[in-house]
């Protein structure tokens, strides 16, 4: 064994050694944005229940369920396609991977229409960021603060699974790289279960 | 076991998830029509999306299979700033209730 050798060993045993947690680098960066990203969103909800406990006129604009449950299942679906990616990523069957990923994406564009087109019924009915027909201004502004930052981080998603999916395609990207992308999105579809409930759910007008 | 076996038998446990996802998002959809005040549907609705939460956390997320020092430390740092921004509930409460302050003016 050279000189060399032993020194790249011995350097390479201290990087393993000061690794955190004992996850990839790229991994544990994730986890942190995730946790970094749950404050951003519990900000958000919680600010939200705020308002929506001292406002007597809190407006329950919505009449039916039917778009929200078909967002709720498109959502969940696309984590369960992710993780059929993400397993075929680690089984080293590329072509599935690659294929998953765009599904992934596809039901992330799904959603995201749904999205926008229930925007635009809102907004069709008269409500705007500061104003709406049934109650207070307030509804409009956290509403749409809280819908639209999970729809950018949806928006987001969509973009990167894209970009992972085709650059692991070109041997670019590794398993590990899908594994990353597949933590955003499942958090992603965390949050949606907290958005739910607390911004629709509880506004339904019976 | 096989690299195969093995992919179908996570296959198997991830669908298991999926479905127990599904129904408790539709136990907030049966929540949301049940002749209940809005506090107690508040609580229930919130009680559902923590277990799912802890299950696409746990499970699709893989923070079960980690080391458990990273999933202690996920686990309790989000609690703790969780559980501290609950502070601004009081808050809210009296500006709904009027007291003490409000009702001086």
């Amino acid at each position: 064994m050279s000189q060399a050798d032993v020194t790249m060993g011995s350097h390479g045993t201290d990087l393993m050694v000061g690794r955190p947690f004992a996850v990839p680098t790229k991994k544990l960066a994730m986890w942190l944005f995730i946790i970094a990203d749950t404050m951003t969103f519990a900000a958000c909800l919680v600010a939200y229940g705020f308002l929506r406990n001292g406002s007597p006129d809190w407006p329950r604009p919505f009449h039916s369920i039917t778009n929200v449950a078909i967002m709720t299942f498109v959502l969940l679906t696309s984590s369960l396609t992710m993780l059929i990616g993400l397993r075929s990523a680690k089984a080293g069957d590329k072509a599935a991977a690659f294929r998953w990923t765009m599904i992934t994406a596809a039901l992330g564009i799904v959603f995201a229409l749904l999205h926008i087109r229930e925007w635009m019924g809102l907004i069709g009915e008269g409500m705007t960021l500061f104003k709406n027909p049934w109650g207070t201004g307030l509804f409009g502004a956290s509403f749409f603060s809280i819908t639209g930052l999970h729809l950018t981080h949806v928006s987001t998603g969509v973009i990167a699974l894209v970009v992972v999916g085709v650059r692991y395609k070109g041997g670019r990207y590794n398993a590990d790289d899908i594994e990353v992308l597949s933590l955003y999105w499942h958090f992603v579809d965390v949050v949606w279960m907290f958005v739910v409930p607390l911004v629709y759910l509880l506004n339904l007008s019976h | 076991m096989t690299v195969t076996a093995e992919s179908n038998n996570g296959i198997g446990k991830d669908l298991t998830i999926y479905v127990c996802l599904l129904v408790l998002a539709g136990i907030q959809f049966v929540i949301a029509y049940q002749n209940i005040d809005a506090s107690q549907m508040f609580w229930r609705m919130l009680i559902v999306a923590c277990v799912e939460a802890g299950l696409a956390v746990l499970f699709f997320m893989h923070l079960w299979t980690e080391k458990r020092s990273l999933m202690v430390f996920v686990l309790v740092f989000t609690i703790a700033v969780l559980l501290g921004m609950q502070y601004g509930w009081t808050d809210s409460n009296r500006m709904i209730v009027g007291a003490p302050f409000s009702k001086t003016m």
